[in-house]
């Protein structure tokens, strides 16, 4: 590329202002995008990023302010108009169809529906053309409902590419791949990006931002309130930014474990459908003590939340808590013995939409605690709600709120203190932050901390190594059902996690766990 | 033995066949509507609708193919009622369709009332006559099986082919298996979802009418009202028989068709003697559950089937 070339602006955003009612969720946002260069879009959950780039794909229309492309002024409210001029999106949640194949995914909609014909072969060609040439290996052939994320995840920039998109746009793009499934992400980036593509990256992990980026913007309440290039920032500024104030991890003091409250030997569970089952796990969960699990999703999580949280029995090994070995394994037994759970899908599993924050605070309890003689005890409820949103600061209007109303930060809030106020021993959480923003994310880390220091044993289960590494004591990696051994807070590097996610060293090593 | 002569026979193929036709047209309509996402449960009425309305036009006069024309017509219109209800609106699918069945039931034997107010047994047409295709109609056994049909019959298995031409092999196709798989992808690429799920529903109903009028112009030369008779339901069994492609759809139409031209036949022979004639009568759909039951267990059902697509929404 020259350096005229360079200069060249691709896309130009000009004072766009959306509204929705009283909700201001983009104010005055303006920047300029040029030829080759990546763009990091920084902020917190509801900064706006996600309306911005809506409004890019005529989503939505900006109540005021303009967007140019390659020059030309973008026509308002046209989801076609952005993709024809060329900008591809690859989707945090990605916008595939599973039944169909990788060529028929990526061909939709680029002819238009008069065409006579689809010609698979030679889309299938330019597909294998592509994906040689920057490295994203996918058959095009196969079902996308049988791929891995990181194959979806391919398939999404392989789309792209096929549009010939000269600009594209990456929502949380590693939240959901191992290390070097990123990095390879990365190259595969550069590469583009060395040819000519611009790129915007939303994300709100910061080493990557500083990794791959040119030039970060920092979105906080929907305005743009910082413009850094990247080699004369840092990430505790950028963090600083992000949120307005200067913002601290908290300090996790050392583990002080004690006995194992759950243990698990040669546990072997069945699996489900295309989840694996457990293949001869063995662990330990200690009191005061986190455990944290880290692996790609579906590689076994699901049956170890669903073994503790007693949904299913191990098929074969031995399972102890505090001790002995319990009898008659189910949920209504795993709560007795003191399991809590924070589920994973706090949407689905976690709460019910349409309840309030009252009858979502005694889901689990509402038969023991809050009711006599078949009777709830509805003033007891509103209190312990009350109680709740005191003592874990849940900020809503009341304890009568629908909790589809509240923010999914407040949401894991309310289930948090539901969970602890029991004073549990075992405590399951599963992707705890999974979408939230830093504040929230503190705040579930120091509780859990907290928890550990009462002397719970905690296992923590989630994608995000960042948040594994921070938070626990001890961890193992879990791949194909396979645990990883025992590896000590500090000993291990992120690639070296990376390694075992990917599966390898388990030949030699799931039989040694301690 | 009397069964594998009634196996053997060319009459009980054609009959079949024959059989068959009606059920084709409306499971294609339907596999069109489910393939897009939207459950079509006015099937039944539209028949019903499809087989007065060109069974009327013809009696007034328009030739054959006009009355086809004119069912198709009358299907498309309301399948449109239904997709504006069941795709911008996004009700209840169930809903929607079991009202659209009533409705155009309903409107049928009034219509029916208005235009005939006198007879007491509904006027005769000259019905499609069979066309035998030169040479082909000449071979031994499938020859007056399957090509001495009348021409709806011909035109229900080039329109199931079609159909799966259209659906596999053009962009249009595509794009209407991904409105019913994740509408959120087709949304994505600029497309509408509501526009190609209303035109699915549109065509779709239509070939349901001529399903319907298929029983007036082709099987028989008049209109009763209880003709159609739970036909519409058994299309929705023979999609997921189908495992929603057109192809096997149509084996499982012909299967259920070969079923029911069996029964009569059997209940004219020895056995007929002694079993009763209901467990005749009952045998299609016995045996149509359990094909049903084997078949469908690993179908891969649209994921966005019944799931109303809002704009902007997750």
């Amino acid at each position: 590329m020259t350096q005229k070339e360079k200069a060249q602006v691709v896309l130009r955003l000009d004072g766009i202002t959306k509204r929705f009612g009283p909700v201001t969720a983009n104010e005055d946002v303006s920047f300029a995008l040029h030829r080759g260069e990546v763009i990091a879009l920084l902020g917190e959950n509801g900064a706006g990023k996600t309306t911005l780039m809506n409004i890019l794909f005529g989503q939505y229309t900006a109540d005021e302010g303009s967007v140019e492309l390659f020059g030309q002024p973008l026509p308002a409210g046209d989801p076609r108009a952005a993709l024809d001029a060329g900008v591809g999106m690859v989707h945090q949640h990605f916008t595939l169809a599973g039944n169909l194949t990788v060529w028929e995914n990526i061909v939709l909609g680029v002819d238009a529906l008069s065409t006579a014909s689809l010609k698979p072969a030679a889309a299938k060609a330019r597909i294998r053309a592509l994906s040689e040439r920057f490295h994203l290996k996918v058959d095009p052939g196969a079902k996308v409902g049988r791929l891995t994320v990181g194959e979806r995840q391919r398939v999404e920039i392989l789309k792209a590419l096929y549009r010939d998109a000269k600009i594209l746009i990456l929502d949380e793009p590693t939240a959901v791949l191992t290390p070097q499934e990123a990095d390879a992400l990365f190259a595969t980036l550069r590469e583009a990006i060395a040819s000519g593509l611009s790129v915007i990256f939303i994300s709100h992990k910061l080493h990557e931002v500083m990794a791959i980026s040119d030039r970060v913007l920092v979105l906080r309440h929907g305005r743009l309130v910082a413009e850094r290039a990247t080699t004369d920032t840092h990430g505790e500024e950028l963090a600083a930014l992000m949120v307005g104030a200067e913002v601290s991890a908290p300090s996790i003091a050392p583990a002080n474990p004690g006995a194992p409250l759950l243990t698990l030997r040669d546990v072997t569970t069945p699996g489900a459908g295309s989840a694996p089952g457990l293949a001869r796990v063995s662990l330990d969960l200690r009191a005061g003590q986190i455990t944290g699990l880290a692996g790609v999703s579906g590689n076994g999580q699901a049956a170890l939340s669903d073994l503790i949280s007693g949904l299913i029995a191990p098929a074969s090994g031995s399972m102890e808590l505090h001790g002995a070995s319990p009898k008659g394994w189910s949920p209504r037994a795993a709560i007795a013995n003191g399991v809590a759970r924070i589920p994973e899908d706090r949407h689905k599993t976690g709460t019910i939409a349409d309840f309030d924050l009252t009858e979502n605070a005694i889901l689990e309890t509402y038969a023991t605690r809050f009711s006599s003689r078949g009777w709830l005890d509805w003033s007891g409820a509103r209190a312990f709600a009350q109680k709740l949103i005191a003592g874990y600061d849940i900020r809503c209007p009341g304890p009568d709120i629908r909790i589809r109303l509240l923010s999914g930060g407040n949401m894991q809030k309310l289930i948090l203190g539901r969970v602890l106020e029991g004073a549990p021993d075992i405590i399951l959480a599963n992707q705890p932050v999974r979408g939230l923003d830093i504040g929230a994310v503190n705040y579930v880390h120091e509780q859990l901390a907290k928890a550990r220091d009462r002397g719970a044993a905690v296992l923590l289960i989630s994608e995000d190594l960042d948040e594994i590494m921070r938070l626990s004591d001890v961890i193992h990696v879990i791949s194909e059902g396979r645990l990883s051994p025992e590896f000590a807070r500090g000993t291990m590097r992120p690639e070296d996690l990376g390694r075992w996610m990917a599966g390898e060293g388990f030949e030699k090593g799931h039989t040694d766990a301690a | 033995m009397e069964l594998i002569d009634i196996l053997l026979s060319a009459s009980f193929w054609a009959a079949a066949i024959r059989i068959a036709s009606p059920l084709i047209f409306a499971t294609i309509g339907e596999l069109i509507c489910e393939r897009a996402g939207v459950l079509n449960l006015g099937i039944e009425g539209i028949m019903v609708a499809g087989a007065f309305a060109g069974w009327i036009a013809v009696w007034g006069g328009l030739p054959l193919w006009g009355g086809v024309a004119v069912a198709l017509l009358t299907g498309m219109m309301l399948g449109l009622v239904h997709s504006i209800f069941s795709v911008p609106f996004g009700l209840s699918q169930h809903v929607v369709g079991v009202g659209l069945t009533l409705l155009a039931t309903s409107l049928t034997f009034y219509t029916y009332r208005v235009v005939l107010p006198e007879v007491s047994s509904p006027p005769k047409i000259t019905a499609f006559q069979p066309y035998e295709i030169p040479l082909l109609s000449d071979l031994p056994l499938v020859g007056p099986a399957l090509f001495s049909q009348t021409p709806l019959t011909y035109a229900a298995f080039i329109l199931a082919g079609l159909t799966a031409l259209v659906l596999y092999r053009t962009p249009l196709g595509l794009a209407v298996r991904a409105a019913g798989e994740n509408p959120q992808a087709v949304a994505a690429q600029g497309l509408s979802v509501t526009a190609i799920r209303m035109g699915a529903v549109v065509v779709g109903s239509g070939f349901m009418a001529v399903g319907g009028a298929f029983l007036t112009l082709s099987a028989f030369d008049s209109f009763f009202f209880d003709m159609v008779n739970g036909r519409g339901w058994i299309c929705i069994a023979l999609v997921v028989f189908g495992a929603w492609k057109p192809g096997k759809a149509v084996l499982g139409a012909v299967l259920f068709a070969a079923f029911d031209a069996l029964q009569i036949r059997l209940q004219q022979t020895g056995i007929g003697a002694v079993v009763p004639y209901q467990v005749f009568l009952m045998m299609p759909y016995i045996l149509s559950i359990l094909a049903l039951v084997v078949m469908s267990r690993r179908a891969e059902i649209p994921a966005a089937l019944m799931v109303p697509f809002n704009k902007g929404e997750r």
